[in-house]
């Protein structure tokens, strides 16, 4: 049980809607950038997206041939560990259905890996039936070094930091391996809405 | 200064997460980092006020001596340092950013470390420099250099750098890439940004480079990391 702090009133905002916000999260209209290291650049002639571990081998699309593919372009609320919450966020991005699909994933565990040595574990029933993507565009605009570009995940029902920024490719395993944050303390699902913050929540 | 009975001990350069509650259940929480070393008795946080902040005007107008606050921590094992990660250390530091420094600063301090440390804090005038006194004090240890540049007003007899933090300024300063340091940035988003490419293009191992950035809106101080992939 909290008690009240002596003098605290708070700053609600009239126009957001509460039952939008995951509990312990505040709202902004910024979009902060938090990085553990130095913001990856790599060309894009020499980007590439690749599954492996899938029945159907290792799968890998260049640039160009991701462009070939399906996109979708929606508006969903992300939500950060750092307690801030953004809403009506507009992204263009491919359904990792697809890409997975392509790949004959099977395994139960997903390892995303990304320029700069990052890493995070997803399982693989939260990247299929429509709930993540693989971003290409925000706001209408080609995603930007500092946020992710030139492709990062998409995966708002869990906390942003399973959105890995710089992504490169997604490896399919029988065990669930700890990525980055989640060796660092961090919660291993990241469910917003059950406040999984750190491990043990 | 926070006494927390039940404190557990911290790493330098760890965050917490305070967590204030109004009178009708409403909660606001945000994260700030900890000042003070694992050594010290109580707990230090600085906060940064922000005027358009929701928790950061309240714990420095609002709080007083006596009161009661929420904690969550210590949270992170990301940013911190610890004798046994080695140096040579180059820390830099843009405005609040400082303040997970001074916690390592002081951790070194009192574990008499003789691994070399150099910190770069970029401020833009004097007078918002937090903890000079100390910083200075800190920087007359052997193994520990400080350096405070000023990047926007400075009296006629500084001498310290004059102007950002750049590439030419790192270059002089930081360590040699050659020299292989272990690098901590924490500031601003866009400073964070601009030394981390910097220290990159002077040849510097991405491996070898830590950050911490908190946005302008965020919140507070040096924001708990997020993620490198993360937001």
């Amino acid at each position: 049980m909290t008690s009240a702090s002596r003098g605290f009133f708070g700053r609600r905002r009239p126009s957001v809607d509460p039952a939008r916000l995951p509990p312990g999260q505040y709202w902004t209209d910024d979009f902060p950038v938090l990085s553990a290291g130095p913001t990856p650049r790599t060309p894009i002639e020499d980007w590439s997206f690749t599954v492996r571990g899938g029945a159907a081998g290792t799968v890998t699309w260049t640039w160009e041939e991701l462009g070939t593919l399906p996109t979708e372009t929606f508006t969903v609320d992300i939500h950060c560990v750092t307690k801030w919450s953004k809403l009506d966020t507009t992204w263009t991005a491919i359904s990792l259905d697809v890409l997975l699909e392509r790949a004959a994933a099977e395994d139960a565990f997903v390892t995303a890996w990304s320029d700069g040595g990052y890493t995070t574990n997803v399982p693989l029933e939260d990247l299929i039936g429509g709930r993540a993507w693989l971003a290409l565009a925000y706001d209408g605009e080609p995603l930007e070094p500092e946020h992710g570009g030139p492709a990062r995940l998409l995966i708002p029902h869990l906390y942003f930091w399973k959105s890995a920024k710089w992504v490169r490719g997604l490896e399919l395993r029988t065990d669930d391996e700890p990525g980055f944050w989640e060796g660092y303390g961090y919660h291993n699902y990241g469910d917003p809405w059950r406040e999984q913050r750190y491990a043990g929540d | 200064m926070l006494d927390v009975p039940t404190w557990e001990g911290h790493l330098a350069g760890q965050h917490v997460d305070v967590r204030l509650t109004a009178e009708d259940g409403y909660q606001a929480q945000r994260s700030y980092s900890i000042a003070s070393a694992p050594q010290d008795r109580s707990v230090t946080l600085t906060v940064d006020r922000l005027d358009d902040g929701e928790v950061s005007p309240y714990l420095v107008d609002v709080l007083q001596p006596g009161d009661a606050l929420e904690l969550r921590g210590p949270i992170g094992r990301y940013f911190v340092w610890e004798e046994s990660l080695g140096g040579p250390l180059a820390l830099i530091a843009g405005g609040s950013g400082v303040v997970p420094f001074r916690s390592m600063l002081r951790h070194h301090a009192a574990i008499g470390s003789a691994v070399p440390v150099r910190l770069l804090y970029s401020a833009r005038s004097l007078p918002e420099v937090i903890f000079h006194e100390e910083l200075v004090r800190l920087g007359a240890r052997e193994a520990v250099d400080v350096r405070v540049a000023l990047s926007r007003a400075w009296p006629d007899d500084w001498n310290g750098h004059r102007g950002r933090i750049d590439r030419e300024y790192l270059r002089e300063a930081a360590w040699p890439a050659s020299s292989g340091p272990l690098v901590y940035v924490c500031g601003p988003t866009s400073f964070v940004e601009a030394v981390a490419d910097a220290l990159i293009d002077l040849g510097h191992d991405t491996d070898r480079i830590r950050t911490e950035r908190f946005g302008a809106t965020g919140s507070g101080l040096p924001a708990p990391s997020a993620s490198q992939g993360g937001t």
